[in-house]
């Protein structure tokens, strides 16, 4: 009963605020929405039990990606809104109508798959469990046993959008 | 009352998901399409972490944890291309980034 | 006698230098010498043989010599299986040949003779283009008398027709003249198809082409008194040649018309030698024609119709060549009767003495047209016989030869022609008998009003002391002004007196037993007109003299001729004779008085009975009947052929040709509109297809977006559809 207000609340929350974000007139006031929508989600993720996610999306999320998009509304300054000539081959309402076909479809699977036992995955398809109990340990086991590689990528993978994102913007290379 | 069941984790990642396409469609400031694709992958996330609480197993957050490692390079990388156009440009119209063109 | 080869090839050599060198190198002189030359040699190598042939015995007076093998035997099919067709190119030297072949020689050399003087006015090249046709002529016609068989005759029978076209066209660039020869050809080519046709009969009948095989073969067969046999059939075929080729009706037209060739040439061909090929034809088939007697009978009355015809047309004729033209035709006809009656003896004997006399009258008439400055126009002459007194005298006894008054020459050929007809049919006679008062007539005609009466020519400077002296023997081409009528040189005078001496003494072989004569030539010829058996047996019956009195003449008569044995006591004789003469004492004081005494009456005769007159005048329109019958009618069939060659065949040609045209359009516009269209079509759609696509990129990156979506939209849909 409570997880079931929690959870509406919570869903009514993010919804709202992702809608704010899309429609704010003001950049600066779609990225603040954008962190408050992060944080809903980060309790979520606490909801369920997932709290490592809950705070890595605090930390990286609200607290890097969007303090990195503030700065850059800041360096581009805008003056003007930026909504004053819309293009004429914009296709913006059939963008409407195709998403919400879209968002219609994916209910539907949803709602169809509830009248169905989901059967978990096959155990061998999964990786074992990890042995260790605690939200964070189970992650970091599997972080760095099964899924070393990904791991290891993933932080090449960082160190290169890194490197680039410098080059790109750099003022003079 | 009906018990959140996983259904109902997948309707609201749909909707955030289906709202950050919108955002990506309709809007012209090319900052408020990147945080609209911002939007998609948390969608993307809560999708990820709401099954591995069904399935009582870690690996969809492990999996979580690597969305958001790309979401993040991906984020930096796209806002030093914004700053590199705006900084020939001038605009951050996304309507004004039509070079590739016929 | 062993060089009777030689006789045709000299002058045939003589035409080859004078046709090939002579033309381009030779001196008038020497081309003129050359032609002579060879003429006099071919005469005396023909006077020693035809002494041998003398020498030999009557029933044994044949020389056969084979040059050459022509025709090797070929199988062919005849009338009693399959024979062997073989034509050697063999010469026959018997009586019938070497009489021909003295008359054609010794004629033809004095004609040539004459030629060196009369055709002085035409340039060196075209002079020696002259001695070379008329050598050429000699050959040929040499050929057709001494050949053995159908084959070497036909040689010389084309042969002498295609000369008679060289030398009747001789100046080619008159219209008239060259009208002239293509007709002469191509008439005489109408009385060659026939003449062909009988060869080939002949052959098919007989399997052999050779003249005595031929006759001993005709001998053994029934003459065909009742029907139309074969040998029928071959005798009008022959005929019909002889028809086209001695001018007798219907195709004696062209005969007239060769006058447009110089006189020497009408001397010659058209008088003494090529239009008598005829008669020789069928004088040498007598056997065939004997065992023939209806074609005989046509024969006789073609020969008496042409006769009569000519006659009355030579009445009234104004060109002075004309009137000997038709004259000659009507004796040719003549001989053709004496030739119908059976009397192939007499008709050559008037062929000899024909050839004296009319050649002379012809060689006299190119003396008055030389004389005249080349005006053929007798209305226009009168009184030449002070001026031209040699030319007169002998023109006078040519004149008398042929109107047959005793002693000359044609009065025994020409009555003995008469005597046989008598005895045969009382018609013909008749007919033939007023021919010959015509015939005196019109010859005293010509001499009345060329020689006698006034002068009613052209006048002239009398300026003769101022002409260039040496000029006169030569043409009047390079006077100047004319200086009246004069003689004409010794090498035009001489000739016309060796055949005046002809004409005068040529008959005397002829004369017959009435005449106390022994009529020797009829004897000579008759080994020539009777198969080898009835010759030998009459041999053997009577001894091998040749020289024979009246009982033998008589036997020999009836055993030549078939019909009747019947012949007149000498009393009767004697009465055809004077009659005969008598008609031509009336017709010679007619002319007289008409031409000489009193003009005017023929002027006034003339216009009483204009219609007659002008019908003789116009030659009964027989050119015109031809010419709107079949001239036209093959020229209308040409020209037919032609219409439809232009517009049906070669419209199937063009018709192809466009068709061709039309499907290589159609292919073009296939290509163009189909082929090329498809593949342009590919092109445009591709081009219209990608201006039309490229509107995706938009450059804007939410369009983009928006179709990824879309796709995404899609596959999910499928999915789902396809679960």
């Amino acid at each position: 009963m409570g997880e079931a207000i929690a959870f509406y609340s919570l869903a009514a929350f993010i919804l709202g605020f992702a809608v704010l974000v899309i429609t704010a007139r003001n950049t600066v006031h779609s990225v603040l929405f954008l962190v408050v929508n992060f944080l809903f989600v980060a309790a979520l993720y606490v909801m369920l039990h997932a709290e490592f996610m809950a705070v890595i999306q605090v930390f990286v999320y609200a607290g890097g990606i969007v303090v990195l998009y503030l700065f850059v509304v800041m360096l581009v300054n805008l003056k003007r809104p930026p909504e004053v000539h819309a293009d004429p081959r914009r296709r913006g309402r059939l963008g409407l109508v195709v998403s919400g076909l879209l968002l219609a479809q994916l209910v539907a699977i949803a709602a169809y798959s509830t009248t169905q036992a989901a059967a978990g995955p096959a155990s061998r398809a999964l990786a074992p469990s990890p042995p260790v109990s605690g939200n964070v340990e189970q992650v970091g086991w599997l972080l760095y046993t099964h899924y070393l590689v990904p791991f290891e990528v993933a932080s090449m993978l960082l160190l290169v959008a890194m490197i680039g994102a410098i080059i790109l913007a750099k003022r003079e290379l | 009352m009906v018990p959140i069941t996983p259904a109902h984790y997948l309707v609201l990642s749909a909707s955030l998901f289906v709202i950050g396409v919108i955002g990506v469609l309709v809007r012209r400031n090319v900052i408020v399409i990147l945080m609209s694709i911002e939007l998609m992958l948390n969608a993307v996330n809560i999708n990820l972490v709401a099954f591995a609480r069904e399935w009582q197993h870690v690996v969809g957050q492990v999996f979580a944890v690597f969305v958001i490692v790309v979401a993040a390079a991906e984020a930096a990388v796209g806002l030093g291309i914004i700053l590199a156009f705006y900084r020939n440009k001038e605009t951050v119209n996304i309507d004004e980034m039509n070079l590739m063109k016929w | 006698m062993s060089l009777i080869w030689l006789v045709p090839l000299l002058p045939g050599f003589g035409a080859a230098l004078n046709g090939l060198l002579g033309i381009r190198f030779f001196s008038k002189r020497a081309a003129g010498l050359v032609a002579c030359v060879t003429m006099g040699l071919a005469f005396g190598i023909s006077i020693w043989a035809f002494v041998g042939l003398l020498g030999l015995a009557p029933a044994a007076r044949a020389y056969d010599v084979v040059l050459a093998t022509w025709i090797p035997p070929i199988p062919l099919e005849t009338a009693h299986g399959i024979g062997a067709f073989e034509a050697p190119w063999g010469l026959r030297l018997d009586p019938l040949s070497g009489l021909m072949a003295l008359v054609v020689t010794g004629v033809g050399f004095l004609i040539h003779v004459y030629s060196i003087g009369y055709m002085d006015g035409e340039t060196r090249g075209a002079y020696a283009r002259y001695f070379s046709y008329l050598n050429l002529f000699c050959f040929f016609m040499l050929t057709l008398v001494l050949g053995s068989n159908l084959l070497v005759m036909f040689v010389g029978w084309e042969g002498v027709g295609l000369c008679s076209y060289l030398l009747i066209g001789y100046w080619y660039e008159k219209q008239s003249a060259s009208d002239a020869g293509k007709k002469a050809f191509i008439v005489n080519r109408i009385g060659d198809w026939g003449f062909v046709l009988g060869i080939f009969l002949v052959f098919f009948t007989f399997g052999t082409l050779d003249f005595r095989a031929v006759a001993d073969a005709a001998a053994s067969m029934p003459v065909e008194a009742a029907g139309f046999g074969t040998l029928s059939l071959i005798c009008l075929l022959l005929f019909i040649g002889a028809t086209g080729k001695s001018a007798q009706i219907p195709l004696h037209v062209w005969l007239p018309d060769a006058m447009e060739g110089p006189t020497p040439v009408s001397a010659l061909i058209h008088a003494a030698t090529m239009v008598t090929a005829g008669v020789y034809v069928v004088a040498r088939n007598a056997v065939l024609f004997t065992h023939a007697p209806m074609v005989m009978q046509i024969v006789a009355i073609v020969g008496v119709l042409t006769a009569l015809m000519a006659a009355t047309i030579g009445l009234v004729q104004n060109d002075i060549k004309r009137v000997l033209a038709y004259s000659t035709v009507s004796q040719l006809g003549y001989m053709f009767l004496a030739t119908g009656v059976g009397a192939f003896a007499a008709a050559v004997f008037h062929l000899m003495t024909h050839a004296f006399f009319k050649a002379l009258l012809f060689l006299g008439s190119g003396s008055v047209i030389h004389a005249m400055a080349g005006d053929q126009d007798m209305r226009r002459m009168g009184a030449l016989k002070k001026y031209m007194p040699v030319t007169y005298v002998t023109m006078l006894i040519g004149t008398l030869a042929i109107a047959g008054i005793p002693p000359f020459s044609g009065f025994f050929s020409k009555d003995e022609i008469l005597y046989r007809t008598f005895l045969d049919n009382r018609l013909l006679w008749a007919l033939a008998a007023v021919t010959a008062l015509l015939t005196a007539f019109y010859m005293f005609r010509l001499m009345s009003m060329t020689f006698f009466g006034g002068y009613r020519g052209p006048a002239w400077q009398h300026g003769a002391d101022a002409a260039p002296g040496g000029g006169h023997g030569a043409g009047h081409g390079g006077h100047g002004a004319w200086h009246g009528p004069h003689e004409s040189p010794r090498v035009m005078t001489v000739p016309l007196m060796a055949l005046a001496v002809g004409a005068i003494v040529a008959g005397f072989v002829g004369v017959p037993q009435a005449l106390w004569g022994n009529n020797a030539i009829e004897h000579f010829l008759e080994p020539s007109f009777t198969a080898s058996a009835a010759v030998r047996g009459e041999a053997v019956a009577g001894g091998a003299d040749a020289t024979t009195d009246a009982a033998r003449a008589e036997t020999g008569a009836e055993a030549a001729h078939e019909e009747g044995g019947a012949h007149l006591s000498r009393g009767a004789e004697w009465g055809l004779m004077l009659f005969s003469v008598l008609l031509a004492v009336t017709g010679i004081w007619i002319a007289w008085r008409n031409y000489v005494v009193r003009p005017q009456v023929a002027a006034s005769l003339a216009e009483r009975f204009a219609g007659p007159h002008r019908m003789l005048t116009n030659k009964y329109y027989v050119d015109e009947l031809y010419g709107a019958t079949f001239v036209r009618g093959t020229l209308d069939g040409a020209r037919g052929l032609w219409t439809f060659d232009r517009r049906v065949v070669d419209g199937a040609v063009d018709g192809s040709g466009w068709i061709t045209r039309l499907s290589a359009w159609i292919s073009h516009m296939l290509d163009t509109y189909v082929v090329d269209g498809l593949v342009n079509l590919l092109g445009w759609v591709t081009g219209e297809g990608s201006y039309v696509l490229r509107r995706v990129q938009t450059g804007l990156i939410q369009n983009y977006a928006l179709l990824m979506l879309i796709g995404v939209f899609g596959l999910l849909t499928l999915y789902l559809l396809t679960r």
